[in-house]
């Protein structure tokens, strides 16, 4: 893998399936690119946990699996900070609405954690709607940040 | 890889060694036959050595709480065996670590029950 040692900007765009191994693709991109831009190994798992978890979400509450449905994914690096943007199709939600997956009644759900953990492992996090509809979030990770 | 389990009886304890991934997919309904199987076969006493997995997602996590959940319920007590730091991480930021009960050595956990 060529190492980017000059920090020159980068970015890679892909329009992905609604498939569970478009989660392994976008995963293995992201890392991709983070370790080129030299994040150690405690960030990349970091990355990696935050780039999957939104990309489940995406394909399988945004998306539904739907096969004419798309997960756009892009991830780009400067100097400063690793940039993930994900974008579903799906009929959106508001992020407002999701419960506190540490709030006691609801510590022993099976499902909700997440976009609280997205939140914990990167240094940004944003979601809206997108105005082409679905939902897209938004995550950076500074570089070296810990 | 995704994950790999061997369920083994050490007297009346069930433990059940898993290996790899427990994320969304293969990997967490893996881990929630292998725990059903368990439940219907009324094993009481499961022990999950987790000491071979590298890697565990929101999913997976929920499944580990699912089966906590349903082995309590049944009147059995499911624990957790050799976390490695990146689970363990995981537990204590979803504040389930001081769910479940935790062990380093088997023979421990074992005796415990």
């Amino acid at each position: 893998m060529r190492e980017n040692k000059h920090h020159v900007p980068e970015t890679v765009e892909r329009s992905l399936e609604s498939t569970l191994e478009s989660v392994d693709s976008a995963e293995e991109l992201a890392l991709g690119m983070a370790e080129r831009a030299g994040f150690d190994d405690e960030d990349l798992m970091k990355i990696g946990m935050a780039v999957r978890e939104s990309m489940v979400n995406a394909v399988v509450h945004g998306n539904k699996y739907n096969a004419h449905k798309k997960v756009r994914f892009s991830v780009s690096h400067t100097p400063q900070r690793l940039t993930v943007r994900i974008q579903d199709q799906g009929e959106g939600f508001e992020p407002e609405s999701l419960p506190d997956p540490l709030a006691p009644e609801n510590l022993m759900r099976t499902s909700g954690r997440g976009i609280f953990l997205i939140r914990s492992f990167m240094d940004e996090f944003a979601i809206r709607r997108h105005e082409q509809g679905g939902m897209e979030v938004t995550l950076v990770k500074y570089s070296g940040s810990k | 890889m995704s994950v790999k389990l061997n369920t083994r009886q050490v007297g009346d304890v069930s433990v059940v060694d898993v290996a790899g991934r427990i994320t969304l997919g293969e990997g967490s309904s893996a881990l929630r036959d292998a725990l059903r199987d368990l439940i219907n076969k009324n094993q009481k006493k499961i022990l999950l050595n987790l000491g071979e997995v590298n890697y565990i997602d929101s999913s997976g996590i929920g499944e580990l709480v699912s089966g906590f959940t349903t082995v309590t319920n049944s009147g059995g007590s499911l624990k957790l065996l050799n976390l490695n730091k990146r689970v363990k991480d995981l537990l204590q930021i979803t504040k389930l670590y001081t769910v479940f009960d935790v062990h380093e050595d088997e023979a421990g956990a074992i005796r415990s029950f």
